[in-house]
Formats: structure tokens, C-alpha cells, sequence
């Protein structure tokens, strides 16, 4: 216990010593917080419109104007070239080209049926499908619409209607933030955890001192707690820092108790920092720590569940997610924050975090070597 | 430690791949010693004090310190032993205080004796002033003697000096030599690789290591007689010239 | 000219010795490229759903039926009660719940209407949104097709054509996202602590008081990694093309210009952060963690730009990634020449040329 009552005094001394990082290890991941999440929205909006109106008609003024009037497309291109609409959409002008053509209204009336055609940029799927879809909403409401004024027979003897009604749960309002900003706190909290641990050692190990260390009867375990205990509460304070951002910027009140958060991220940055470790037993020098560690970092946060959906993932990269850290606590946040989860919904993530933080750190100390 | 013999090796080996950097080397080392390893720039000096400090796995042999195997006990050597590495190894973002205790403290000694020491030392350094400076703030000369006082800070039995004044003046090496024979009247044993064969002069016993192997091992004074030689410089040379090892 | 080469020739020898760390530059861009563009989709598949059918009769078994068909549900539960509903949710995996009404099949059959509840878990909004959106096309396509029994006046056909990916590949959309993001943290992570070292190691000072202009030793620093970060571009461009089979409709001479020029920008970057930072440390925290997400977040691939605040739209400029993300989407899928990206491109020149000479700037600041 002395023993790491020394250690630990040494290291806040360090820590402390240089203010510059510590300055920017607090600011850079504060910046990002209050900056990102507001760039956090998949919900398809401002939609790029191109119409290439080759009728003229009554109908297809009155189609466009009930397009532009939804709020969801911006009409940037009104041409009867389609060509020149195809044009836009090389150069990201337009997003969807609805042609509407020559003869449409006359088709309509006379022959009971008319086409109308749709390109989509579909570069990006997802995009494309709901752009056409709420295009396609449109257009069919418009067809019941002029079926009204043409029909005067009453029309639900004649369409079928499935009436579909929404509820959308523990977020009703759809807001993007409650669900990012939880998240992003978690990835800036692994990526300082992980990187702190991983180049403070390593340090140790470019300058000589770890040697002057390692020829003293310290014990392994102590010198490793000694760097852990430190970052892992600076982590908690980092950790802290995020939740007030989150509840005086954004609202955020967790539904769950602060109680299961922080017993849960105490175990997370356990396992995250023994990371480090591991991470700068296997490095000789910072650079190399940098570099494993982004790599890490990359794929622990991109197959982390934050950006896309486990769930869409191929089977392999499933099972990659499985040994993913950040993915559990990104799932617990989600749980605790808008769900209300307790403890015991989350005692299996905890058991796995419980599960990483040994394997990590007990591979760290096995592969710590006082003697070479 | 039978027989005031505080280090013993025989056969002792180690080797890197098809390389062997320590060629079956024995010796004896007594008590209160001041015992001089001498060799070229990649003889094996540093690898062979290593073995000795528990910092690396012998190959074969065999070699005890303080009476501990350095093969099983290698932990129990580490609280007899002090050990000034080759780069300078304190911390240079801790003060001069804060280095001591730190280091007094992993030793597992009281407050008491950190306090007393650490005052006890700066006197006699005439740090006094400097004691709440950062080290880096220090000029070289004055880092080593520091080093080397942390490194028998805890008071132990056996000290490890690797190359201690490399890039230091004359003056300061010449004080530092006074504190290691300060230290070796208190009764610690001093086991010191060089390549200043002046420093050699001051040796007990020393010990030239060419390619791997101890070529020589006698007082400076004897390996004079044997080798005809007016200094040990000339000593030096003489061996020095079988080796076919290119100097790192 | 003969010192700059001595010079370059002493920064590849830095990096050819140190093999550890060349593997990781060379392997892991190709490790990520492949892992991400296969595993990278926003496009919902098997999204696991429950169904709570108070109706159990031939429309609702046919209805669900269809929902399980699709690729986008399995269904993973059937319920019997409204509680367990909430339930589920909160063992968190179920995404969507679908609910039927007593009587559906009578009155649709009997009022040609009726009603379905869909229930979302919102706690992730993305899926929640795109799920209620697929399940309300399959219940749309079920009725129109119960309608079209029936043949309707006054119809309107529409006729969809997707443009460039056809098959809605995920890939088309995440390979340039994912080429922009790790060519630029690679090559900047690369430079970043290319001076800071060898200003801490000591080793600046022999060069200082060397004949070399301080511009020299700056540039000198970054041409051995632009030599690794073509490897790098060639391994990616082949790997994007025949492993993750996106097309390369356009010239491919114009895309590795287009790529070696955003290396550059992406080096000129890490040398500036070198010759700010105060140690390899800070160095390190600017280029990983100062610029991780941010590249991730406004580059565009994740979140399309146009629907940020306009604050972040403007912020977004400033992030190189953006720009080169636009640029390979455009080369590579759309099949464009420069007459439509040459925007990009300049921006991207003028931002290297900025870098670079703030990097400069600031290296003979330090050196005063």
C-alpha cells in the first residue's frame, strides 16, 4: 500500500506538471461535444428537386406545387431538357429529376392512366429510397386528389385504406440528440482513456526511466495501478464534465439513475485503460502506441453501433462487435439515458465489461516483463 | 555470503539469437569492492551488468548477488541492489525532492529516513538551493552525481554503475569518483563498467571483457606487471586489439 | 539539391528501420478499407421485430407473413399483450413493434379500412425512422395491391430510376467516405510528430546548424511518407475496386492526381500540427483525437452536409475530407471529369498550400 501511495503521488505530479496536455485532453473532447452531435441527423430534408416539365399542363403546375409545398424538396431546376437535369445531378445540383412527360394531363384524362419518371442519385441508398418514397407519397396523394374531382361517388366504397399510426417510443420526438450526444461522450472518453494509458508507459519506456523501475522490488501490480488509478479518475471527471454538458446544453436527463452510469463506466474505463496497457506493452516507441491505437479506435467506433446499425452489419463483422468495449457502453447509455434502465436490465454488460477489464489487465501484467 | 563474496558468476552466458553477447564469463566480487568492468563500445559490459541486476534472463551459467540466484530470486536481489543506467533515468518533469522520495518511497523506507536522507544528500551535493527544482532545469554534471545518490538512496548493499560519467568534465567525474569511494568506505559494494581507463586506476579490482569474454581480471597494479605495461591504457590496448567484434 | 536528397535519404532510412512501425502504415489502411466497406452500411437489414396480432386472421397472418419476407424484419417475437411490449424494448432487442387490431380482416373487408399501430424504439432514431418507413411501404404495397383487384380511373404510374447504384450498395456511399477518412488520419498522424521528435530526441539541433534552409528540412520530412501514402492509394484503389467492387466509371489518372493531391494536403496538415505542438504527446492528441471525429461527423459521408444547421454547414468547409469525399464520389461512381470538381480540387490545392506555409512559418518562428 506505501508502496502505491508513492507511485500514485509521482504520477498526479506528472499529470499535473504539464498543464498543456491536460489542457487539451479537457478541451478537445469539451469542443467536440458541444460542436458534433448538432451535425447528428439522418432525417432526410432539403431534398434537391429537378422537374423536367415537358407538358405544361394544369396538372403537372398543380403536381409541382404540391411537391415544393411539402417542405421536403427544394425545386433548384425547372428545365424541359432531360439532359440538362441529368446535368444537375453530376454536378450535385439536384439529388432526384422528376420528368413529367409531354402529354401527361391529356393521358390522364382520356385514357385513365399516365407515367410519370423518376431518377435518383442513389450513390447513397438510403438517401435515394426515402427521397423517392416521400416523392412517391406525394404523388399519390395527388392522384387520390384529382380521383376525387373526376369521381363523384363516395371513395372508400372504392380504395382500400390501411390507416398506419406512429408511436414513437422512449423518444418521441425523434430527437437525434439524445441518442448522439451519450455517444459521442463515450467515444471521446475511450479514445483519452486508451491514448493517456498507452503513451504515458511507453514514454516511460523511450526516456529509461521504466528500467530505473524495473531494478527495484516493486510489484507488478503496483506500478500498473499506479497508472491506472489516475487516468481512471481523471476518466470519471471527464465522464462528469460530458454529463453536465449534456444536461445544460442539450436537456439530456437521464430516465435511468446516475448510479448505473457511473457503475458501469467505472468498470468500462477499467477495461479501456487496461487497453492502454496491453497497447504499450506491445509498443516500442509513442509513435507505434499512436498508430495501434488509432487503429483500434477506428473500428472499435465505427462497428461500435453509434453510426450504423449492428444489427445491418454482415455476420463476421457481428461478431467483431461482440468483443467491441464501446459498443456495450453505447448500448448501455442508450438503455440507461432514454430507456430507464437499471442494474439489473444491464447486469449481462456488465458481466462482459466485468469480463474485458480482467482479460485486458491480466494480459497486461502477464506481458509486462521486469526482465527482458 | 560466505567468504565476503557478494557477486559470483561462473559461466556465465547469454545469447541473442546465434549471437553471444556474454561468452561464458566467471568472477567473484567481494565485499566493499570497488570492481571495474572494463571493455570496448559492444564487449558485453551492459548486457553482463544487466543479467547481474535481474533487468535480463541469462542464457546459462550460473550467478548469484547478495546471495540470491539471479535466476529464481531475481526480486530479492532488486531490494539488496542500486542501479544507474546508462540513460539518464530519473524524472526530469519531477523535482529534485520529489525524485528522492519517490524513489526512497518504492524502496519501502519510513518518511523519517526520506526526509533525513534527502536533507543529508542535498548538503552534501550543495543542492540545497536546487532541492525544489525541476531536474531538467539541472546542468548534466550535476543530474549524474543526483542520479547516482537516488541510486544508493536506499542504502543498499550492492551498487550498478553503467557508464556513470559519460559526457561529463574532468572536474565533475573526478567528484564523482569521490562520492563512489565515499560510498564504498560505507561498506557498499560498487560494481562499475567504463571506458575511462584513468577511472580504471581507481578500481580494486577490474576486469576487461573482449568480445564477450573476460580476457583480464586482476588489480590495476598486477595486470600492469603482467602485461608490461606503463598504464592501463596500454593494458587495454593490448586486448583490446584481438577483438574481432565491431564496436557499436 | 544534393543535401535535400541526403536529407530525404536519412528520413527513409528512419522509416525503413523502424519495421514495426512501417507494417502498421502500409497494413493497416488496407485491414480498414475492407473491414469498413463491407461492414459499413446505414441501410437496415434483419432488424428484429415482434408482432402483438389481436386479430390472428387471414389478413394479419398474410401481412406479417410479408413483414418476415422482407430483408429488412425477422420477426423475433410474437406477443400476446400490450405489457410485454415495453418489455421487450427494454431488454433492447427488439426494434419495432407491429400491432393489429381486433377484427382487422372484417374491417377491411366490411369498411375498406382499418387500422395498424406501429410502435418504434426511437432511442435510436435513425432505425427507428427507416423501419416505420419500410413496414409502411409493405403495408402500402399490400393494399394497393388489394385496390388494384379492382381497376381504379385516373391513375398515375410512376417509373423509378436510380442512378449510379442500382442495387443501393451501402459501399458506393461508405468506400469514399472511408478512403477520405483513413488516407487523412494515416497521413497525418504520419508527419505530425515527424519534428516535434526530433525535437525532443535532440536531434533538430545537428540539422539547425546544418547549411539547409529551415523550408527544406520541413519538405524534406514529408516526401518518404508521400512515397508510403502512394502505396497506400494504390492498395486501396484496388481493393475498393476489386474487393468491395465499386466501379471506377471515371479517369483513373484524374483520381490517384486527385488522391496523391489530398495526401498532400493531409501531410502539409501533420507537419503543421508538428511544428505547433509542444511535444510528440500533444502532437498525437491533436491529430487522433482532435480530428477522429470531427472527420467522421462533417465530412459528409455520415451525415449528409445539407441537412446540418448552417453553422456546421459552414464549419464543414474547413475539413478536408469533405472535399475529397465529394471529389471521389464524383470520379469514381458518377464518372465526371475535372470540369465538374475543379472547385474542389482548387480548394483543396489552396488549403495544402496553407498548411504548408504556416508550417513553415511557424518552424522558423521556433527556430528564433
Amino acid at each position: 500500500m506505501r508502496t502505491l501511495k508513492f507511485l500514485l503521488r509521482k504520477e498526479f505530479r506528472q499529470i499535473f506538471r504539464d498543464p498543456s496536455i491536460l489542457r487539451l485532453i479537457l478541451i478537445m473532447p469539451v469542443i467536440q461535444l458541444l460542436i458534433l452531435p448538432w451535425a447528428a441527423d439522418y432525417e432526410i430534408k432539403n431534398i434537391k428537386l429537378a422537374v423536367v416539365d415537358l407538358d405544361h399542363s394544369e396538372y403537372s403546375r398543380q403536381l409541382i406545387n404540391k411537391i415544393t409545398s411539402s417542405g421536403y424538396f427544394i425545386l433548384t431546376d425547372y428545365s424541359s431538357s432531360y439532359e440538362q437535369s441529368l446535368g444537375k445531378i453530376e454536378h450535385d445540383k439536384a439529388d432526384l429529376v422528376l420528368q413529367i412527360p409531354g402529354h401527361f394531363e391529356k393521358e390522364l384524362v382520356k385514357e385513365d392512366e399516365a407515367k410519370l419518371f423518376i431518377a435518383v442519385n442513389a450513390i447513397n441508398g438510403v438517401k435515394a429510397n426515402l427521397g423517392a418514397a416521400y416523392l412517391r407519397t406525394i404523388i399519390q396523394d395527388y392522384n387520390s386528389e384529382i380521383r376525387t374531382e373526376w369521381i363523384q361517388f363516395p371513395r372508400f366504397s372504392a380504395e382500400t385504406h390501411i390507416e398506419v399510426t406512429y408511436s414513437n417510443w422512449f423518444n418521441p420526438l425523434m430527437n437525434y440528440k439524445y441518442f448522439m450526444v451519450p455517444g459521442i461522450l463515450v467515444i471521446l472518453l475511450t479514445m483519452v482513456g486508451t491514448n493517456l494509458t498507452a503513451i504515458n508507459i511507453v514514454k516511460e519506456k523511450e526516456i529509461g526511466t521504466i528500467e530505473q523501475i524495473n531494478v527495484t522490488p516493486i510489484k507488478k501490480y503496483h506500478f500498473i495501478l499506479g497508472k491506472l488509478i489516475p487516468f481512471w479518475l481523471f476518466g470519471l471527471f471527464v465522464l462528469t464534465i460530458g454529463l453536465s454538458i449534456a444536461r445544460l446544453v442539450y436537456g439530456i436527463i437521464p430516465s435511468g439513475s446516475f448510479i448505473t452510469i457511473y457503475v458501469f463506466a467505472a468498470l468500462y474505463l477499467l477495461a479501456v485503460l487496461g487497453l492502454g496497457l496491453l497497447i504499450s506493452t506491445y509498443s516500442a516507441n509513442q509513435q507505434q502506441a499512436m498508430l495501434l491505437s488509432f487503429f483500434l479506435m477506428m473500428i472499435f467506433i465505427l462497428l461500435g453501433g453509434l453510426y450504423t446499425s449492428i444489427d445491418s452489419m454482415p455476420e463476421w463483422a457481428k461478431w467483431i462487435t461482440r468483443f467491441n468495449p464501446v459498443s456495450y457502453f453505447i448500448e448501455v447509455m442508450r438503455m440507461v439515458v432514454l430507456k430507464g434502465s437499471t442494474l439489473s436490465d444491464i447486469k449481462y454488460q456488465l458481466l462482459v465489461m466485468g469480463g474485458f477489464a480482467v482479460f485486458f489487465n491480466g494480459w497486461a501484467i502477464i506481458s509486462y516483463r521486469k526482465r527482458g | 555470503m560466505s567468504n565476503g563474496k557478494v557477486i559470483t558468476a561462473e559461466q556465465l552466458t547469454k545469447r541473442f539469437g546465434d549471437f553471444v553477447a556474454v561468452d561464458h564469463i566467471s568472477f567473484d566480487v567481494m565485499k566493499g569492492e570497488i570492481f571495474g568492468f572494463l571493455g570496448a563500445n559492444g564487449a558485453g559490459k551492459t548486457t553482463a551488468m544487466r543479467m547481474l541486476c535481474g533487468l535480463s534472463l541469462p542464457t546459462s551459467g550460473k550467478a548469484t548477488v547478495a546471495g540470491f540466484d539471479v535466476f529464481k530470486e531475481n526480486e530479492k536481489i532488486k531490494k539488496s541492489i542500486g542501479y544507474m543506467s546508462q540513460k539518464f533515468s530519473l524524472y526530469e518533469d519531477l523535482t529534485v525532492k520529489e525524485n528522492m522520495e519517490f524513489y526512497g518511497g518504492i524502496y519501502h523506507k519510513s518518511d523519517k529516513f526520506i526526509k533525513e536522507k534527502t536533507t543529508f544528500i542535498l548538503n552534501e551535493l550543495h543542492l540545497t538551493k536546487e532541492g525544489n527544482k525541476l531536474v531538467k532545469s539541472l546542468p548534466l554534471g550535476w543530474k549524474q552525481k543526483l542520479a547516482f545518490s537516488v541510486a544508493i538512496f536506499h542504502e543498499p548493499e550492492i551498487v550498478f554503475l553503467d557508464e556513470p560519467t559519460g559526457g561529463v568534465d574532468p572536474v565533475t567525474r573526478r567528484e564523482f569518483w569521490n562520492m563512489i569511494y565515499q560510498a564504498a568506505d560505507r561498506g557498499i559494494t560498487v560494481f562499475v563498467t567504463t571506458h575511462y581507463m584513468d577511472e580504471a586506476e581507481y578500481c580494486s579490482r577490474v576486469s576487461i571483457m573482449v568480445d564477450g569474454r573476460i580476457e583480464a581480471l586482476d588489480t590495476p597494479s598486477q595486470l600492469k606487471k603482467t602485461y608490461e605495461a606503463a598504464s592501463m591504457d596500454e593494458v587495454f590496448l593490448r586486448l583490446a586489439r584481438k577483438a574481432v567484434r565491431a564496436a557499436d | 539539391m544534393r543535401q535535400f536528397f541526403s536529407f530525404i535519404k536519412k528520413e527513409f532510412y528512419h522509416i525503413w528501420r523502424d519495421k514495426r512501425t512501417m507494417f502498421i502504415l502500409l497494413g493497416m489502411p488496407v485491414v480498414q478499407i475492407v473491414i469498413f466497406g463491407f461492414a459499413l452500411t446505414n441501410e437496415v437489414k434483419n432488424a428484429k421485430i415482434a408482432i402483438l396480432d389481436n386479430s390472428k386472421d387471414a389478413a394479419t397472418t398474410s401481412l406479417s407473413a410479408q413483414l418476415n419476407a422482407s430483408r429488412y424484419f425477422d420477426i423475433e417475437k410474437n406477443l400476446v399483450s400490450y405489457t410485454q411490449v415495453e418489455e421487450e424494448f427494454k431488454k433492447g432487442k427488439i426494434k419495432l413493434a407491429v400491432v393489429f387490431p381486433q377484427h382487422f380482416s372484417e374491417d377491411l373487408l366490411h369498411f375498406n379500412k382499418a387500422q395498424v399501430q406501429l410502435i418504434a424504439d426511437a432511442s435510436d432514431p435513425n432505425t427507428a425512422n427507416q423501419l416505420t418507413n419500410y413496414a409502411t411501404a409493405i403495408i402500402m404495397d399490400y393494399q394497393n395491391r388489394i385496390t388494384n383487384e379492382r381497376k381504379l380511373p385516373y391513375t398515375i404510374n410512376t417509373e423509378m430510376r436510380m442512378l449510379y447504384n442500382p442495387q443501393l450498395k451501402g459501399a458506393f456511399n461508405f468506400v469514399p467516405g472511408v478512403m477520405a477518412m483513413v488516407l487523412l488520419l494515416v497521413c497525418t498522424m504520419m508527419t505530425a510528430i515527424t519534428i516535434v521528435k526530433e525535437k525532443e530526441m535532440g536531434t533538430m539541433e545537428v540539422m539547425l546548424v546544418s547549411p539547409m534552409r529551415p523550408q527544406m528540412v520541413v519538405l524534406a520530412k514529408a516526401v518518404p511518407y508521400l512515397l508510403l501514402s502512394t502505396i497506400n492509394i494504390a492498395s486501396i484503389l484496388l481493393l475498393s475496386r476489386y474487393v468491395l467492387e465499386v466501379p471506377i466509371n471515371g479517369s483513373l489518372i484524374l483520381l490517384v492526381f486527385e488522391s496523391i493531391l489530398f495526401t498532400l494536403v493531409s501531410l502539409s496538415l501533420g507537419l503543421l500540427i508538428s511544428s505547433m505542438a509542444g511535444s510528440q504527446q500533444a502532437a498525437m492528441f491533436i491529430s487522433l483525437i482532435g480530428m477522429f471525429l470531427p472527420t467522421i461527423m462533417l465530412s459528409g459521408f455520415m451525415f449528409p452536409v445539407e441537412n446540418m444547421p448552417l453553422p456546421l454547414r459552414i464549419v464543414s468547409n474547413i475539413v478536408p475530407a469533405k472535399w475529397y469525399y465529394n471529389i471521389v464520389k464524383s470520379v469514381m461512381i458518377k464518372g465526371v471529369g475535372l470540369h465538374v470538381i475543379w472547385k474542389e480540387t482548387l480548394i483543396l490545392g489552396g488549403m495544402m498550400l496553407f498548411f504548408l506555409t504556416l508550417a513553415i512559418k511557424r518552424f522558423k518562428i521556433r527556430l528564433a
